[in-house]
């Protein structure tokens, strides 16, 4: 084959995120749309104040399953009935609550969106909770909570939640809830949870897709317009740290082929002023499969099939944290190398390539991002829930391309902190804790299968 | 309001084939600046000769290592500096290998697609060999060793297919196999199955058809047809088991769940539509009969889902998947999930019960029609399964001419006690919580 040049890139287009537009109800409640014709379909999602955050002292796991209950009937229809109704109309809603809101989702071609949306709303507005239902909700998450336990990367998560968060942040125990908080919530807690937290003050309904503004507002206030004004309480957020130096966290699991480990600490609430910087310099250092983090240990080391590094972001100070799946014999290897890179990321500025590398990718990737009603819905729910400004989706790119190598190491200077990192392991301890002990990383604290904590000897 | 894109859910489609027989389909859509390049190789683990289990797949990961103008990892960061998101699967009977750009890089992504078709090999080593086989090897333990449940991929094929049929054998390959595989093989694979006239290249976005043709032609045509491939082993079994077949694994589970599968028509025949559809009415969402009966109404279960695999050659497999309630023993998941089959096959479906099916199928295919990749990989699958991209405009048709008697009809063959396979986890010694 004749060598061909590589080719230059053309010109690139014009792109603007999807034209939204904003409505407010008598009662608060906030209305966007976002109309998307490419197809007659419509996704529908309804964020509320109701997320794990918001949950009452002693009832963890009670706004995931209070969103899921939702879909277990109302005063009008059965469990079953509902379900039917809605899918006969083609929409399978989705409900669930995340750290920061309870969210309600629903994707039904355009001619079925009224019906689709008076559903939505009775399942919003007049839930049962039907005691038997409610049970039998709790019985499948107990489920999930052990499934979870068993699968070596949900119990590395817990563990390293509950390594890097104090006691008293809701943080450092799991979204979901455990099996004590799970068996001891009761019906009339979920019916609580609902009156105080989905309230139309806190919501935002997004519709996007094949319907216009004026429909949507129409819909929006024939569906929701009536609810009585108020909103949520606001709560408090603890996202403090379990402490200030560094410790190995092991977690035995026999024979286990590799080893999933995590390493971070507390990181940054989503409304940050250095947002972007912290960006990319977490793309550069494992962000994205040609970050340093993945290249060293899979495509240097080929200790894993893949490692990355990444800021979960909440409206607290969600953590930062490495992760990865290695053979279980280079366990403290790998550990040290992301530790070195952690380092080595706060030690020299980044090279201009690698730092085009990240924005070029990060800007790039925007618009392939939000090709669907979902994705726009959800990205609209995100802006109302974190309080992003409203042009936050016009100046995204232009804000990546403005973060530099010194804007680079600054943010990686000031937000990495190796002192304080956690290094939580899930594996087999025969063969892994002598070579982790060996790295002499901080003091060890092991746990069990249920990622309680041991007491030492 | 503009006007919709794809008036009554068609995607326009233009098609075309170079003379060394790559076949290519292009569809415009101008809604945002992107551009979608997805390349069907039609070779799988299939294709894999005795011993060489996995090697499909660790020659997928070959393909990132560089090809004569591109350097180790430097297609994923070409792609990833200009913007873009790329990956590559590999499957019984196809590898793919995609990527969706910012419009302006079309010519890159083509451009990198080509320079590995037409010259992988003077850039394969065995350093690069042997650090793939190891991340495979990692890939094998985190998805499938470490993993709950995780052998049941292995395990399903190779109870529902005969020892010397193709689907047989494990996908990702044993370690030992996996170990065997030289840069020989690499080589071999490559002249056997890795030629434009074995391949399917489709184009989805934002790009003007002309210059498409232009980049297509320029960087592809120089390409040489390939000699021929070995034909595939008959693929070709009963239309049921002929009986139940059953098989217990103890695992690190915490719960029993079993996979109950039978036979079912391939993907995208005419006797297809129909078994989807009960595939629907058993398992898709809440109101079918398996999340109904066993997870609301007896509630034995605490997940159940009903799926067909979608294999498009030999026989397709429609799978029941089906989590124990906490307490409940495993041996009840199996005959609960058999009465919800029996009363199919007695009383059939109900009308709403199609209705359903057929309403949340809709909304799914519509769905997916918007993501430009997923458009472009629908072009190639059915292009390479069926040898015509077209067909992906007709799925919503086909889907509503399926009437009850059809999903009757397809109950009272597929459904009997001479067609299923219980594939049941237990938790290994004693590790159930009650």
């Amino acid at each position: 084959m004749t060598a061909i040049g590589r080719p230059e890139p053309a010109p690139p287009r014009p792109y603007r995120f999807p034209r939204y537009e904003r409505r407010v109800l008598g009662n608060g409640m906030r209305v966007l749309v976002a109309p998307m014709p490419a197809l007659p379909i419509v996704t529908v999602t309804i964020a509320f104040d109701a997320g794990a955050m918001t949950e009452p002292s002693g009832q963890d796991g009670v706004a995931s399953l209070t969103a899921r209950a939702l879909l277990e009937g109302t005063t009008r229809l059965g469990s079953t009935e509902l379900s039917e109704h809605l899918e006969r109309l083609g929409a399978s809603v989705v409900t669930d609550a995340d750290w920061d809101a309870g969210v309600v989702s629903v994707t039904m071609l355009r001619s079925r969106l009224e019906p689709a949306l008076a559903l939505l709303a009775e399942i919003v507005r007049t839930p049962a909770f039907p005691e038997g239902d409610v049970e039998r909700l709790k019985i499948e998450r107990l489920a999930e909570i052990m499934q979870a336990r068993a699968e070596p990367r949900g119990l590395a998560d817990d563990v390293f939640a509950r390594a890097t968060y104090a006691a008293g942040s809701r943080y450092a125990r799991p979204h979901r809830g455990t099996a004590t908080t799970v068996s001891a919530l009761t019906r009339a807690e979920l019916a609580a949870f609902h009156a105080a937290r989905f309230r139309p003050g806190g919501a935002t309904i997004i519709l996007a897709g094949d319907v216009t503004a004026a429909d949507a507002e129409r819909l929006a206030a024939s569906s929701f317009g009536d609810l009585a004004a108020g909103a949520p309480a606001p709560v408090p957020l603890d996202d403090g740290a379990a402490r200030a130096t560094r410790a190995l966290h092991l977690a035995p699991r026999a024979e286990a082929p590799q080893s999933e480990i995590r390493v971070g600490h507390v990181g940054l609430p989503r409304a940050h002023p250095e947002y972007f910087s912290v960006l990319v310099m977490n793309a550069i250092l494992g962000g994205l499969f040609s970050s340093r983090i993945n290249l060293n240990l899979r495509e240097k080391h080929a200790y894993t099939y893949f490692a990355f590094s990444g800021f979960d972001w909440r409206r607290g100070a969600g953590p930062f944290s490495a992760a990865t799946a290695v053979q279980s014999d280079v366990t403290a290897p790998a550990a040290r190398e992301i530790l070195a890179e952690i380092d080595a990321m706060r030690a020299t500025t980044p090279k201009a390539d690698e730092v085009e590398l990240a924005t070029s990718y990060l800007a790039g990737v925007f618009p392939i991002k939000y090709e669907t009603t979902d994705a726009v819905a959800s990205a609209l729910a995100a802006m109302a829930v974190y309080g992003l400004p409203e042009d936050y989706f016009d100046v995204y790119r232009d804000r990546v391309r403005g973060v530099t190598a010194e804007h680079v190491r600054a943010a990686a200077e000031k937000h990495l902190h190796p002192d304080a990192l956690q290094l939580a392991v899930v594996g087999d301890a025969a063969a892994i804790r002598a070579p982790l002990e060996a790295l002499a990383f901080g003091p060890l604290i092991t746990y069990d299968r249920d990622g309680e904590p041991v007491a030492s000897p | 309001m503009p006007a919709l894109s794809f008036p009554a859910m068609r995607i326009p489609i233009e098609r075309f084939t170079l003379p060394n027989g790559l076949a290519v389909a292009l569809s415009v859509d101008h809604t945002a600046p992107i551009v979608a390049v997805n390349l069907w190789y039609n070779v799988g683990s299939a294709n894999e000769r005795p011993g060489r289990t996995g090697f499909a797949h660790l020659f997928e990961h070959m393909l990132f290592q560089g090809s004569e103008h591109v350097g180790a990892n430097e297609h994923f960061e070409l792609v990833q500096r200009a913007g873009g998101t790329l990956n590559g699967s590999t499957w019984v009977d196809r590898t793919n290998y995609f990527e969706t750009v910012p419009s302006n890089h079309l010519a890159t992504a083509l451009w990198l697609e080509a320079d590995r078709m037409g010259a992988l090999l003077p850039a394969m080593t065995q350093q690069k060999l042997d650090t793939q086989r190891d991340v495979v090897k990692n890939e094998r333990r985190w998805s499938i060793d470490n993993q709950p449940y995780g052998t049941w991929w292995e395990k399903l094929p190779e109870l529902a297919f005969p020892p010397e049929h193709p689907f047989h054998h494990s996908l990702i390959g044993s370690m030992e196999d996996l170990s065997a595989a030289s840069l020989q093989d690499i080589s071999a694979f490559f002249a056997t199955y890795y030629t434009p006239d074995n391949a399917v290249l489709s184009i989805a976005g934002d790009f003007d058809p002309a210059d498409a043709r232009t980049f297509v032609t320029e960087y592809f045509g120089p390409i040489v047809r390939g000699n021929g491939r070995p034909p595939l082993a008959d693929m070709r079994v009963p239309e049921r088991f002929g009986d139940w077949r059953r098989a217990t694994v103890p695992d690190a589970v915490p719960l029993p769940r079993l996979f109950l599968a039978l036979r079912s028509p391939v993907f995208g025949s005419d006797a297809y539509y129909p078994a989807s559809v009960l595939g629907a009415v058993l398992g898709m969402g809440k109101g079918s009969r398996l999340q109904r009966n066993l997870v609301r109404g007896r509630e034995i279960a605490s997940e159940a889902n009903g799926f067909t695999l979608d294999l498009a050659k030999g026989s397709d497999l429609l799978v029941a998947d089906v989590t124990a309630r906490p307490g409940v023993a495993a041996e009840r998941l199996e005959t609960e999930t058999a009465i919800e089959l029996d009363a199919l096959r007695r009383d059939g479906v109900r009308a709403d019960e199609l209705d359903r099916a057929l309403a949340l199928i809709e909304t799914a295919v519509v769905r997916s029609l918007q993501s430009a990749a997923e458009r472009a990989d629908k072009l190639s699958m059915f292009a390479t399964y069926l040898g015509d991209p077209g067909l992906v405009n007709v799925q919503l048709d086909r889907y509503r001419a399926v009437t009850v008697d059809a999903v009757n009809a397809f109950a009272a063959r597929a459904l009997g006690e001479d067609n299923r396979l219980s594939l049941l986890y237990v938790p290994r010694d004693g590790a159930q919580a009650a």
